[in-house]
Order: structure tokens, then sequence, then C-alpha cells
């Protein structure tokens, strides 16, 4: 396992001397980069840095798909049928419903989530000197976590040591796509993009109008099939008939439940102001712990919840795609440097973390004894789980939450969860520090604890 | 104008001393608020009293551009309904007063921070992470 070894920023390499202005003419010649162009993260950018997507983004174009072809096939073998027979209206509804549920999925899978650009060196060698007060001759890594009160509640504030910073409250850093996000509920495949602050909204429309989509498509398809066979025919002769109705019958049974339970399951975060991390986390929940820890961002009311989360200001994106480089900025030799160490890291990272991935979800296919849907009460288990299991705690901690979907045949369910799973074995992997063990002082926090317990076993290196 | 060209002079005749990063103050939540607490750097430099009235200024407009209020609330219904696709034509709420910010440290760094040999950096520019202060050193000022 290769050795993460934390190296101290050496303030002194840092020569700020501003350049003379020769060097401000030579680089006049060559034509002005923009920042999407040298961004560090792992993302994708289209139509120069306007629109934003994860490296990682293969189910999207499935998803797509898959929404495309269903309603494909309703607007073309279906409505005629209805419209003879019941109301020209089904068809304006299933179109309106379909642009809606089309444009969510393009805004969620193409905003910026809320990515924090990284550190500049400048700035990380500031924090640098600010948290180094020991002084010690024989370096060590210093203590990476920062204690502060948010409405009378202690939160912890991790260093990040890809983006050189404190990560705000609330944010995470995604592994997938190698940036800390605002905000930061999950990593969603199906969409491409991460699930942070400036994308929550669309995503939750995308979900709820994807809801209503696959009930209304699903509620025609039976009524189409029902009033065929009302005219005479047998149920067979009218699935013959319409052999494509079986087809959408099928794909909308198996999505609605699944669908459904994450649409009840993300209202019930909006209406607590939580996020998928935190619930999974169960970073407030008051049941575990000596301490009685609340969500201290909750506005104690449901209606101010859900008006915070998806009627709030809509927050700019941080990372400046389209503004070009300034010339005399060392940012290329920066981000070189920067681009090195994180590949290597995360490279490996990635490895180590896709393996242990499928070891999970392998086991949980073999496995059979999960509750069914995705429900809210069902990531509060995960304590018991990582108390029970010894071997690998960061990986057997997401299984319930895999498994819960497990019944559903049906993709979405099975990699619905998965999402939370990869990025929040992530998270507690970063939290997995030798130097974190010194730093965290009581002993009665919660499961970051178990975590840094049986990290040493495991093996597994810090990711950061 | 002229006080911009003699800003620009400044950053290409004199050295960079030190940066002061002001750190952001997490105690109200995740809104966007920045200490006031006064840099020791600083101290020979600029008035403490002036210093702390301009991050509060800094501190009042961005809870301003992050305010709950009915105008958010009108904004993002209506967003809503028309599929998030009147941001394409309309400016946010927070965006006019990021405008507004930004107009704001430009005037500070004209009026205030430039003729003492600092420089504030519109903290949009790092993310809303700190409000960076670069220190001149003082050649410019002694000849």
């Amino acid at each position: 396992m290769k050795n993460c070894e934390y190296q101290q920023i050496d303030p002194r390499a840092l020569s700020v001397t501003p350049l003379s202005a020769q060097n401000l003419g030579e680089k006049k010649a060559q034509s002005p980069r923009r920042k999407w162009e040298v961004f560090p993260g792992k993302n994708r950018f289209f139509c120069d840095g306007r629109l934003i997507l994860s490296r990682q983004s293969g189910i999207l174009p499935l998803t797509m798909g898959l929404i495309v072809v269903t309603c494909g096939l309703f607007f073309a073998f279906d409505c005629p049928f209805l419209v003879k027979h019941l109301t020209i209206f089904i068809p304006v509804i299933g179109g309106v419903l379909f642009v809606f549920v089309a444009i969510s999925l393009l805004r969620t899978s193409f905003t910026d989530p809320g990515i924090l650009p990284r550190a500049t060196p400048d700035e990380a060698a500031d924090i640098e000197r600010q948290i180094d007060t020991s002084g010690s001759s024989t370096y060590r890594p210093p203590p990476r976590t920062k204690e502060i009160l948010i409405n009378q509640q202690v939160v912890k504030l991790k260093y990040c040591f890809t983006c050189k910073m404190f990560r705000p409250p609330r944010t995470s850093h995604c592994s997938l796509c190698d940036n800390c996000v605002e905000r930061f509920d999950h990593h969603c495949p199906w969409v491409g993009n991460c699930v942070g602050k400036r994308n929550y909204r669309f995503f939750y429309s995308f979900i709820i109008s994807l809801s209503f989509l696959t009930s209304f498509i699903f509620g025609c398809v039976i009524t189409h099939i029902t009033l065929l066979s009302q005219e005479g025919k047998s149920l067979v002769q009218a699935i013959e008939e319409s052999p494509a109705s079986v087809v959408e019958l099928v794909i909308c049974f198996f999505s609605i439940w699944s669908i459904l339970g994450l649409s009840g399951f993300h209202t019930y975060l909006v209406a607590s102001n939580l996020t998928t991390n935190e619930d999974i986390k169960g970073s407030w929940s008051s049941k575990r712990g000596a301490e009685e820890s609340e969500n201290p961002y909750t506005y104690n009311s449901i209606i101010t919840n859900c008006c915070v989360t998806l009627c709030g200001p809509m927050p700019p994106s941080l990372i400046d795609r389209r503004g070009f480089l300034p010339p005399d900025e060392p940012i290329p030799a920066a981000s070189a440097s920067d681009i090195e160490l994180p590949p290597f890291r995360a490279k490996n990272d990635a490895n180590m973390c896709t393996q242990s991935t499928k070891d999970v979800l392998e086991r949980v296919v073999h496995s059979s004894d999960f509750p069914v849907l995705c429900s809210p009460g069902t990531p509060k288990t995960t304590p018991q789980v990582l108390n029970v299991s010894s071997h690998a705690a960061p990986t057997s901690e997401p299984s319930p939450s895999v498994g819960c979907t497990q019944q559903q045949a049906r993709q979405p369910a099975a990699t619905a969860c998965p999402p939370f799973s990869r990025s929040n074995k992530r998270d507690s992997l970063h939290s997995i520090n030798p130097a974190f063990r010194l730093a965290s002082p009581s002993p009665t926090l919660s499961h970051t604890t178990l975590i840094l317990g049986d990290a040493p076993d495991t093996g597994f290196n810090p990711l950061h | 104008m002229a006080e911009t060209h003699s800003l620009q002079d400044m950053r290409q005749q004199a050295a960079i001393t030190a940066k002061v990063f002001i750190q952001r103050d997490y105690s109200s939540g995740t809104m966007c608020q920045f200490q006031t607490k006064f840099p020791s750097e600083l101290e020979n430099r600029i008035d403490k009293q002036q210093f702390e009235e301009t991050v509060r200024a800094l501190n009042n407009m961005y809870a301003e551009a992050e305010k709950l209020g009915s105008q958010s609330y009108i904004e993002g219904c209506l967003a809503c309904l028309t599929a998030y696709t009147v941001f394409l034509c309309m400016e946010t709420h927070y965006e006019k007063v990021l405008k507004k910010i930004a107009k704001y440290i430009q005037e500070q760094n004209d009026k205030i921070y430039a003729p003492r040999g600092l420089l504030l950096t519109d903290p949009i520019e790092r993310g809303l992470r700190v409000v960076e202060i670069t220190i001149f050193e003082d050649r410019s000022l002694t000849r």
C-alpha cells in the first residue's frame, strides 16, 4: 500500500515576487486560456465551460435513454387509443411531465453542484502556519480538525488534504469527482454528477416529476389494457394487440417502487434540512453517543425547511469556469504539482475503493435479509452493523442501504443507494488518518471513533 | 482612472511582504460571514475601526444576498414553475448583490486600502472562503 506521506508546504518556496512587465508581454502573445481547461477536479466541461459533468458519467445516457424510450412508446402506442376513448389531455399532460423531467435531469447533470475551488498556495501555507503551533523539530502531521460552535452545537471541521483547506460545515469531498462540494448530498451515477447545494433543488424536482411521470404512464397503460380487454377480448389478446404497453408496464412497475421510495426519502430530508450524507452517517442522531446532538441547521419548521432548501436564493458557482487565466499567476505550475499528487493517490485509492465496493455489492447480492424500501429508518441501523462487524468497518457500514433496495430488480433501486454507500465510504475513509486519532479528543463521539479504531486492522491507508 | 493605474504600478513596483487571510465565521451556520477579528499583521497599517467596518459591511451584504424573504421565495417558485429556464434570461438576486459587493470592494481599495499599501481581494475570487489582504512593501510610500 502506498504511503500517503504528508508534505508540509514550505512558505519560502512560494516566492511571490511579482513578475516584471516583460513576462506579461510574453504571455499576451499566447491565446488566453479559460480556467476550466486547467481545473484540477475530475470533471468534464462542455460548451466552453458552460456545462459541467463528472468524468464518471456512465449511466446518464442510460437514464436519458430509458426515459425517452418509455415516453416514446407511450406517445406512439398508447396515446392514439386513449385519445380516441378518453380525452386529448392525456398526451398533453404526458408531454408537459416529460419536458419537466428532461429539463430537471439536464439541469441536475450539467450544473455545478457547489464545488469549492482549491485553496491557493498562499492560503494553504497560511493555514499550515496557523495549525502548526507545536514547533517541534521532528515534524509530525498536526491535528487536522477544528471545532466550532454552530447554534450551540459543536461541529467538527475536517481538513481536506486534496483541497488544502478546512472544509466548511456540511461540505464533503467526493472522491469520484475529486472535489469538495458544499452541502454534499451524494454522488448520483444516474445523473452523472454530485448532488450538492446548487443542484439539489433540480435533483428533487427531477425525482418528483419522474414519480408523477412513471405513475401517470403506469396508470394510462393499465387503463389502455383494461379498456382493450373490456371490448370482449381476453387479457392475452389485449396484450398481443399492444405489446409496447407490456414493455412500458414492466419498466414503470419496477421504477415506481424505487422512484417513489427515493422521493419519499428526499422529502423527509428536505423537511428536516438534512443531507443524505448526514443521514447515513447519523451525524445528528440523538440515539447514538452520550451527547445529545441536534441538527443545528434546521429551522424547526417543516415549511421553513422546505422553503429554504428548495426556494432559497440560488448561490453562484464558485469555480468561475469561463474566466480567463491571469497571465502572471503560476496556476499551471501549482495545478501541475497538485495534479501530480492527487491522481497518484486517487488512482490507488479508487482501485482500493472500487474493489471493496465490489466486494460489498457482491456480498449484498448473495445475502437476502434486508428490508425492502430505502426508508429513512434504514440508514439509522448502520451503527449496529458497524458495532457488530469487525472486518472492514467502513465497507460494511453502507450495506443496509445498498441491500435495502436489493429486493427491487429494477436498476435505479440497486444503484440509487450505492452512490450513498460509495461516497459515504470514501468520506469515512477520508476521516481515517493516523493524525486524526491524535486529534480527536472525545471517545464518546459516535461511529467515527469506531472507524478510526478499525482502520489499522483493515490496513486502509488514509485517503488523504 | 488614476487610482487604478497607481494600484497596478504599485503591484509591479512593490514587493508583496505578506498576505493576510480573513477566515469565515461559521457561528451562525453556513451563511457567508467573515471573522471581524483584527489580524496582528495589519496593526501598523490600518485603523482597527476602519477594518472592522469594512468586514461588517461585507457581512451585511452577504447576509442580504442570502436573505430568505418573500423576494427570494417568489424567485424560487417562479424558477421551479418554469423548470428553471428563467435563470437563462434573468440574473439572480444573489448575482446582483455580488456585483454590488465587487463595486464596494473596488471603492474601498481605491479610497482606503491602496493609500496604505494594502489590497483587498474579492472573496468570490477565492471561492468565498477568505478575504485576502495583500500587504505591499512600504517602498512607494517612503520614496
